[in-house]
């Protein structure tokens, strides 16, 4: 389009499969969020899902931990535009938390200790697509990555996979969360580049 | 104030000056075609294009007013950065770039109104955490607002300060800006108790007291914002009040 920005070479790489449109490669953990880290007590954590008739679905931290694990490897798209490859996570699938529990909804909002709040579509948290994931390199998640557990929600853009979760709250209707009301997109889709509504 | 609600698409803007602030940091004003405005606070996607079509974008905050229409962003060099260095070493005034944005709506100051009691306002900045929180300062001083501001600014050292020479000047003329400066490797000459690591202490004599219920904007890499948004909760400020920006991996 004979547009270019003058003196301008970039650090250019071959191809790079698996790259959504508009992000680089890091291989550093950057870490982005809206306030101070909460400080979250195993001993106090729980985990709810409630659905759209008011049942609630309650885990303490053991017996979350007693669900059956996986390990997952996965890469990672910030909206920032970073991506991280191959990252290693152990956690429990949105499979075995969802299954038995009784629902027609289409949506789920999530919650986080902390006020942090993010809507993603159900049918995305099925499938073997998303988990709570507790472990990161083989390590306990650290507080600063959304630790004791965090949802992980790899094929969307990363605020999706919201820190220190805390819940969810299936809804029928698509309620945007915090990032999503001040104007990122309801989805959020890399490989879609759909950053922003 | 308006704050567009969301970014408009990549729009091809104009270089239309440069100014050295430090060895590694340089202010961009940057002419944008049909600019909507920013609220202090808010962020630019800047994109390059090589002549082959190869393109690179990265974020960095508005440094510049809200009040003066104008958009200047200041870039900190990262050595290993693919973006940085050019718009820190290379690009000249007349050359062109694009630019997506204003972006964010969190990290935002918005005025008191008029007859508003004023919230105070800490700002914690770490190195160049300070850009986002300079348009903050700006903009309180061009719209003559009388929140009182406080800023922590936390630096390896004098020289390497950005906007240093205009932090001093807003200080001692305007009675609504307070500046707490932190030298962690090297201070000036005679400097009480010289360079030292920030600690609780050091946040506790440079920030108002958390019975004030200031509004606080944390900025700087990210151990510097965990560190820092720790003593402020341990110091007893609400973890409601405290927003926060990190940059960096």
């Amino acid at each position: 389009m004979g547009f270019f920005s003058n003196g301008f070479s970039g650090r250019r790489r071959p191809e790079v499969p698996g790259l959504p449109p508009g992000q680089y490669v890091t291989t550093s953990f950057p870490v982005l969020s809206t306030g101070p880290t909460p400080r979250v007590d195993t001993d106090d954590w729980q985990f709810t899902i409630a659905t759209e008739t008011g049942a609630v679905h309650r885990w303490s931290w053991d017996e979350f931990r007693a669900l059956p694990a996986e390990d997952v490897s996965t890469d990672i798209h910030c909206v920032t535009t970073w991506s991280k490859f191959g990252t290693s996570w152990r956690g429990v699938s949105l499979d075995t938390l969802l299954a038995g529990i009784d629902t027609g909804a289409g949506f789920a909002l999530a919650h986080s200790y902390g006020g942090y709040t993010t809507n993603v579509p159900l049918p995305d948290l099925l499938g073997g697509k998303a988990w709570v994931a507790f472990e990161f390199d083989g390590e306990p998640l650290a507080s600063e990555h959304g630790g004791p557990a965090r949802l992980l929600v790899p094929h969307l853009y990363f605020w999706k996979s919201a820190k220190w979760v805390q819940g969810l709250t299936l809804l029928e209707h698509d309620t945007p969360g915090f990032w999503e009301q001040n104007g990122y997109h309801m989805y959020g889709d890399p490989f879609r580049e759909q950053r922003y509504w | 104030m308006t704050v567009p609600l969301r970014p408009r698409d990549w729009v091809r803007a104009t270089v239309s000056r440069v100014h050295s602030e430090t060895p590694n940091a340089r202010t961009l004003a940057i002419d944008v075609p049909g600019w909507p405005g920013h609220a202090p606070g808010q962020h630019v996607d800047i994109r390059l294009t090589a002549p082959d079509g190869y393109t690179a974008s990265r974020s960095y905050s508005i440094a510049s007013s809200s009040a003066s229409g104008v958009v200047e962003v200041t870039v900190d060099r990262l050595d290993d950065g693919e973006v940085s260095p050019y718009l820190v070493d290379v690009v000249v005034p007349g050359d062109q770039l694009e630019v997506r944005g204003p972006a964010g709506r969190w990290f935002v100051w918005t005025a008191d109104a008029p007859d508003a009691a004023p919230r105070p306002v800490q700002l914690v900045a770490g190195g160049s955490g300070i850009v986002p929180l300079m348009a903050m300062i700006r903009t309180h001083d061009d719209i003559h607002s009388s929140t009182p501001f406080r800023l922590l600014y936390s630096v390896r050292s004098p020289e390497l300060a950005i906007y240093r020479t205009e932090l001093l000047e807003r200080a001692s003329t305007g009675d609504s800006l307070a500046v707490h400066w932190a030298f962690t490797r090297s201070a000036p000459e005679g400097w009480a108790g010289g360079a030292a690591r920030l600690d609780l202490s050091a946040v506790r004599r440079g920030v108002f007291p958390p019975e004030l219920g200031a509004e606080v904007f944390v900025c700087g890499s990210t151990p510097f914002v965990e560190a820092a948004a720790n003593w402020l909760l341990d110091l007893g400020h609400a973890h409601d009040d405290i927003r926060t920006e990190r940059y960096g991996g």
